[in-house]
C-alpha cells in the first residue's frame, strides 16, 4: 500500500494560487450555509452564492491565461492550463445555473435557500475533478458532482415525478460509482498505483491486454459513460432531466458533464494519445450508439426536456471522437466543443426556465405547452430558437463552430465511420430541433389561457441576463470564431 | 470592400427590417425595398465599372494561372485554420447577384399581402435569405461557402413554415418546411464533408491547409476518391438545383409557401444549385465530371421529360409551375455536362430567364389565388373575361415558358441544345422532346385559367399598379433578354471559358487514361 506522501512543506505560494479557485469555494460554501442558518433569506443567499463564484472565477483567471508550468498542488491535485479552463468552464456554468434560480424559484413555497448550497456543492465537485491527478480526488469529485444533484433533482419534493427521479438518479448513480470503484481497484491490483498518470498509462500502454487491465478498464469506462450518459448508459437521462427543476436540469447538462469530459481527457487521452486498440474501440461503439440512440429517440419526443436529454446523447456521442483520434490539438478541439455546448445549453435551459412559470406545478416542458409562445413571449422564444439552431449547428451559432471543429478533427484522423456517425445525427438533428421550432411559431392552440397577441413584458432577471448573454456569446463565437481558437489553443 | 457591401447591405437591411416592423408593416416592407434597390443599384455600378473581360480562354488551373477577379476581397477570418473571408466577382457572379438583387426587390413587393402579424420578421427572414444567397454566389472560401449555403436556410424554413399556407391537399406548410430544411441540411452535410476531405487531402499533398479556391483548384486526388469527394458537392447541388429523384421537396415547399417565398426559392435557390456545379463542382473534380457527364446529362433528360409530364397532370396552378421548373432545370444540367462554350452559355442565359419567368408567374398565381381563394385549375376558367391585364401577361410569360423564340427562355434552351448536339445527340434528340411537352403543359395552363366558361359571375379586381409594374419590368427584360442576348453573353464568356477549358481539359486526359488503358491491354495481349 502506497500511503500517500503529503508533507506541509511543500505547500508554497504558488500552490496556494493554483488552490485558491476551491479554497474561495469551499468558504463561500461554508457562508452559504451559515447564512442559511442564520435567517433564511432568498436573495441575499442567492447574491451571495453569486458572488463567491464570480470570485473564484477570478481566481482561476491567472492561472488558465498564465499557467503553462503546472503546478502539483499535493499528489491528489495537478493545476495546469488544462485544469484551468475546466474549472473556468464548470464554475462559469456554475454561475449560470445559479442566475437562473432567484427568478425560478421566487414563487416556490418550499425552503428556497438550499438549491443555492446544493449547487455550489456540485461545482466543488467540478473543481476537484478538473485539477484531480489520483484516484482518490476523481472519486471524491465525481460524487461531489453528482451527489448533491439526487436532492437538486427532487429538490421540488411535493412533486411524485420529481422524488422518481431523485430516486433513480441515486440508485444509478451510486451503481455506476461502484463499478467505477471497482475498476479502479481491479487496475491498482495490477499496476499498484493510483495516480492518474499511471492509470493512464495503464490503459494506453501495452499491458492493457492483461485481464485485470482489461476488466478494470471497462469497468472504469463504463461508470464515466454513465455519468456522461452515454448510450448504452443512457436510461436514467430523460428520466431526470424531465423530473429536475429546469436549473437542475442545466447543471446535469453543463457542469457534470464538464468535470466528468475533464477527467476522462487525463484518463483516455493523456498528453494527446489515444487509449489502447480495445478500449478506443468501445468508445467508437459509444459514441455511435450515444448518436443513434441520441438521434432517433428524440424524433418523436413531445417533451422539450426529454428531448434535450437525448440531445445531450447525441451531442457527447460526437464528442468522443476527440477521445478516438490521436494529436496535441485534440485538446484545443474538446475546449471548443464543450465550450459552445455549454453556452448553448445554458441558454436552452435559461430559456426553457424563463418560460416556465416559477410557482408553477410543473415546468412548461410540453411541445404543446410551447405552441404559439412567440406570440406571448417573442423574446424568450427568439432566445429559444437561436439556442435550438445552434444545438443543430447551423452556421452563425456558435453551435456550428463546435461541429466544423470536431468534424475537421474527425477527417483529419480519418475517422469517416464517426465522421458519418456525426453527419447522420446531424441531420436527424436539424429534424427534431425544427419539430420544437416549428411549434414555438405556430398558431397558439384554442383555447389557451393567455388570448392570442397579448405579449408578456420582459422581466429583468439575473436568469434573463444570463440567457442575453449566452446569445451574444453564440453569434459571436459563431460569427468570429478566432479568439476563442486563440484562446484555447495551446 | 464593396463586395462586402453587397452582402451588408441586405443583411443589415433585415435588421433594420426587424426594427421597422415595429411601426408598421409598410415601413418594414420600405426599409427592406430600399435595401434591395441600393444593392441592386451597387450591383450596377459594378456591371459598369468593372473590367469582366480577364479570365478567360487563358485560364487552367494546372499551370499556376490563378483565375483573374473583377473585384476581389479578401480578409483574415480562422487564420488558424486557413479560412478567410475571400469575396471574387467575374461576370458569371455579377449576373447571379443582378438577378438576386432583382428578384429580391420583387419578392419584397410580393410581401404587402403575405407579411401578416409581425411583418418585421417576414422581411428580416426573406432580407436575411437573400443576403446569404448573394454571399454564395460571391463566395471564394469553401468554408464561407458553406456558411452562406446553410445560411439560406433557416430563414427560409422560417417563410415557409410561418407565413405560408397549408395546401389544399392537407399537407400542413410546418412538414412541407421541415421536409425542404431537412433535404436541404443532409445534402449540406455532406457538401461540408465533402468540402473537408478536399481541405484535407490538399494539405496532405501540398502541406497547406487552406480552405480558398485558388488553392484547392488544383487538388491533386485519386480517382476513386475524387469520385467520392465530388459526389459529396453533387449530390448537395443536385438537391438545391433540384435532379429528378432528388426533387420531391420543391413542389411541397412551392405549395405551401407564401408568394415571395415561391419567387425567392424558383428564381435563386434553385440557381445556387447549379451556380455551385458551375464554380464548384466541375472546375475541382474537371475528370471525374467527365465520366459522370453521361449519367448527369440523362438525369437532365429524365428531368425535362418527367418535370414536364408532372406539370401536365397537376391540377393546382403552382404546383404546376414548379414542376415546370423542374424541366428548366433539367435543361441547365444537361448544358452543364455537355460542357461547351455553347451550352454553357445557354445555361447562363437560361438561369436568368428560367428566373424572371418563375418569379412573374409565381406573382401571377398569387394574384389569382388572392382573387379565386383557389389555385385549382377544375375552379379557374374564363379569367379572360373576368379580369383586366392579368390574363395577356398570364399568356406572355406561359409562351416564354414554352420557349417560344423572342424571349429569354428560348436563347437559353436552344444555345443549350445546340452545344449538346455536338457531343451527346442523341441526349439532345430526346431533350429536345421536352420542348414539345412544355407546350403542352404551358397551353393547358392557358386554357384551364383563362378560356372556358367562368365559374363565377362578376368582374374581379384589376392588378394594383405596382404589382403590374413590376410583372411587366420581368416581361421587359425577358424579351429583352430573349432579342438581344448578346451583353449577357458576353458578360459571361470569360467564365464561361474559363469553365470549359477547365472541363476539356479534364476530358482530354480521360481520354489519355482510356487510350493508355487500350495500348496496355493490345500490348499485354501477345504475351
Amino acid at each position: 500500500m502506497n500511503a500517500i506522501q503529503f508533507d506541509a512543506t511543500q505547500l508554497g505560494a504558488a500552490q496556494f494560487g493554483a488552490m485558491l479557485p476551491i479554497v474561495v469555494l469551499s468558504a463561500t460554501i461554508v457562508v452559504v450555509m451559515l447564512g442559511i442558518a442564520v435567517r433564511r433569506c432568498h436573495r441575499v443567499t442567492a447574491a451571495l452564492s453569486m458572488l463567491g463564484v464570480a470570485l473564484a472565477l477570478a481566481c482561476v483567471l491567472p492561472i488558465w491565461l498564465g499557467g503553462a508550468e503546472p503546478v502539483v498542488v499535493t499528489p491528489l491535485l495537478t493545476i495546469d492550463a488544462q485544469a484551468g479552463f475546466y474549472m473556468l468552464l464548470a464554475l462559469a456554468a456554475v454561475l449560470g445555473v445559479l442566475a437562473l434560480c432567484p427568478a425560478y424559484f421566487a414563487g416556490y413555497a418550499g425552503d428556497r435557500e438550499e438549491i443555492y448550497l446544493l449547487i455550489l456543492l456540485g461545482g466543488l465537485g467540478g473543481l476537484t475533478l478538473a485539477g484531480a491527478s489520483h484516484a482518490a480526488t476523481l472519486f471524491i469529485g465525481l460524487e461531489l458532482l453528482s451527489l448533491p444533484m439526487v436532492a437538486g433533482v427532487a429538490y421540488v419534493s411535493h412533486d411524485r415525478r420529481a422524488l422518481e427521479g431523485g430516486v433513480k438518479y441515486l440508485a444509478l448513480s451510486a451503481g455506476a460509482s461502484a463499478t467505477l470503484l471497482f475498476g479502479l481497484a481491479l487496475i491498482y491490483a495490477e499496476i499498484g498505483r493510483l495516480d492518474l498518470g499511471a492509470l493512464a498509462a495503464a490503459l494506453a500502454g501495452a499491458g492493457a491486454d492483461t485481464p485485470l487491465v482489461l476488466t478494470g478498464g471497462a469497468m472504469l469506462l463504463a461508470g464515466l459513460a454513465f455519468k456522461l450518459s452515454l448510450a448504452p448508459f443512457h436510461q436514467w437521462t430523460p428520466d431526470v432531466y424531465e423530473a429536475a427543476p429546469a436549473p437542475v436540469a442545466a447543471y446535469l447538462a453543463t457542469v457534470v458533464k464538464v468535470g466528468v469530459f475533464a477527467v476522462v481527457l487525463r484518463l483516455l487521452h493523456a498528453g494527446g494519445g489515444t487509449a489502447a486498440a480495445p478500449f478506443v474501440n468501445a468508445l467508437v461503439v459509444l459514441a455511435l450508439a450515444s448518436i443513434l440512440v441520441g438521434s432517433v429517440l428524440a424524433l418523436r419526443q413531445d417533451n422539450l426536456k426529454r428531448l434535450l436529454a437525448y440531445s445531450s446523447i447525441a451531442h457527447f456521442g460526437f464528442l468522443l471522437i476527440i477521445l478516438v483520434a490521436p494529436g496535441a490539438g485534440t485538446s484545443a478541439v474538446a475546449a471548443i466543443y464543450l465550450l459552445t455546448y455549454v453556452v448553448t445549453a445554458l441558454g436552452v435551459f435559461g430559456a426553457i426556465a424563463l418560460a416556465s412559470s416559477p410557482a408553477g406545478a410543473r415546468d412548461r416542458e410540453l411541445l404543446g405547452d410551447y405552441r404559439g409562445l412567440f406570440q406571448q413571449r417573442p423574446w424568450v422564444v427568439a432566445a429559444l430558437t437561436l439556442m435550438l439552431v445552434s444545438l443543430a449547428g447551423i452556421p452563425v451559432t456558435a453551435g456550428f463552430i463546435g461541429k466544423f471543429s470536431v468534424l475537421v478533427l474527425g477527417v483529419a484522423a480519418g475517422q469517416w465511420l464517426l465522421v458519418g456517425g456525426l453527419l447522420v445525427g446531424s441531420a436527424i438533428g436539424l429534424f427534431y430541433y425544427l419539430r420544437v421550432i416549428g411549434a414555438l411559431y405556430a398558431a397558439p392552440p384554442a383555447g389557451s389561457p393567455a388570448p392570442a397577441g397579448t405579449t408578456v413584458a420582459v422581466r429583468w432577471s439575473a436568469g434573463a441576463v444570463m440567457v442575453l448573454l449566452a446569445v451574444l456569446l453564440t453569434l459571436a463565437i459563431g460569427v468570429y470564431p478566432q479568439p476563442l481558437l486563440n484562446l484555447v489553443s495551446p | 470592400m464593396v463586395l462586402v457591401w453587397l452582402i451588408l447591405i441586405p443583411l443589415l437591411g433585415a435588421l433594420l427590417a426587424w426594427l421597422g416592423g415595429r411601426w408598421s408593416s409598410a415601413c418594414a416592407q420600405g426599409i427592406a425595398l430600399v435595401a434591395m434597390l441600393g444593392s441592386l443599384a451597387l450591383s450596377l455600378w459594378l456591371w459598369r465599372n468593372g473590367d469582366y473581360s480577364l479570365t478567360g480562354a487563358g485560364f487552367t488551373a494546372s499551370l499556376g494561372v490563378l483565375p483573374q477577379w473583377a473585384f476581389e476581397f479578401r480578409a483574415d477570418w480562422i487564420p488558424s485554420l486557413g479560412i478567410s473571408f475571400h469575396l471574387g466577382l467575374d461576370g458569371l457572379s455579377l449576373l447571379m447577384v443582378v438577378l438576386t438583387n432583382l428578384l429580391g426587390a420583387v419578392a419584397v413587393c410580393c410581401g404587402t399581402r403575405d407579411a401578416g402579424t409581425r411583418p418585421g420578421l417576414f422581411y428580416f427572414n426573406l432580407l436575411w435569405n437573400l443576403g446569404s444567397v448573394i454571399g454564395v454566389f460571391l463566395a471564394l472560401d469553401m468554408f464561407l461557402f458553406f456558411f452562406c449555403w446553410e445560411m439560406m436556410l433557416v430563414p427560409m424554413y422560417f417563410l415557409i413554415a410561418r407565413w405560408g399556407q397549408d395546401a389544399p391537399g392537407g399537407r400542413r406548410r410546418e412538414a412541407a418546411a421541415l421536409k425542404f430544411a431537412v433535404y436541404t441540411q443532409s445534402s449540406g452535410l455532406l457538401l461540408l464533408l465533402a468540402i473537408l476531405a478536399l481541405v484535407f487531402f490538399h494539405q496532405q499533398a501540398t502541406g497547406v491547409l487552406s480552405f480558398d479556391y485558388h488553392d484547392l483548384l488544383n487538388t491533386p486526388l485519386r480517382r476513386d476518391v475524387a469520385w467520392l469527394v465530388m459526389l459529396g458537392f453533387w449530390i448537395a447541388f443536385a438537391v438545391k438545383m433540384p435532379v429528378v429523384p432528388l426533387h420531391t421537396w420543391l413542389a411541397d415547399a412551392h405549395c405551401c409557401a407564401p408568394a415571395a417565398g415561391s419567387v425567392d426559392l424558383s428564381g435563386l435557390l434553385l440557381k445556387t444549385g447549379a451556380y455551385g456545379l458551375l464554380r464548384f463542382g466541375i472546375p475541382y473534380f474537371p475528370e471525374v465530371a467527365h465520366e459522370l457527364a453521361p449519367v448527369a446529362m440523362w438525369l437532365g433528360v429524365l428531368g425535362v421529360v418527367y418535370g414536364a409530364v408532372l406539370a401536365f397532370a397537376q391540377t393546382d396552378l403552382k404546383r404546376l409551375i414548379a414542376y415546370s421548373g423542374i424541366s428548366h432545370m433539367g435543361f441547365v444540367l444537361i448544358g452543364l455536362y455537355a460542357g461547351t462554350e455553347q451550352a454553357l452559355q445557354g445555361v447562363v442565359v437560361q438561369m436568368i430567364a428560367h428566373g424572371l419567368s418563375a418569379a412573374a408567374l409565381f406573382m401571377l398565381c398569387g394574384e389569382i389565388q388572392a382573387r379565386l381563394q383557389t389555385r385549382e385549375l377544375g375552379a379557374m376558367g374564363g379569367l379572360w373575361a373576368t379580369m383586366p391585364a392579368l390574363p395577356p401577361l398570364l399568356l406572355f410569360f406561359a409562351l416564354a415558358s414554352l420557349g417560344l423564340p423572342g424571349l429569354g427562355n428560348f436563347v437559353g434552351e436552344f444555345l443549350i441544345l445546340l452545344g449538346t448536339f455536338s457531343v451527346a445527340p442523341l441526349v439532345t434528340v430526346v431533350a429536345a422532346l421536352g420542348l414539345v411537352l412544355a407546350v403542352a403543359y404551358a397551353l393547358i395552363m392557358v386554357q384551364k385559367t383563362l378560356h372556358g366558361a367562368p365559374h363565377r359571375v362578376g368582374t374581379l379586381a384589376a392588378l394594383d399598379t405596382p404589382t403590374l409594374g413590376l410583372v411587366a419590368v420581368l416581361g421587359l427584360l425577358l424579351l429583352g433578354l430573349g432579342l438581344y442576348p448578346q451583353p449577357v453573353i458576353d458578360l459571361a464568356r470569360p467564365s464561361v471559358q474559363a469553365v470549359q477549358h477547365l472541363y476539356a481539359a479534364g476530358g482530354a486526359a480521360v481520354a489519355t487514361d482510356a487510350a493508355l488503358d487500350t495500348e496496355a491491354v493490345t500490348t499485354g495481349a501477345p504475351q
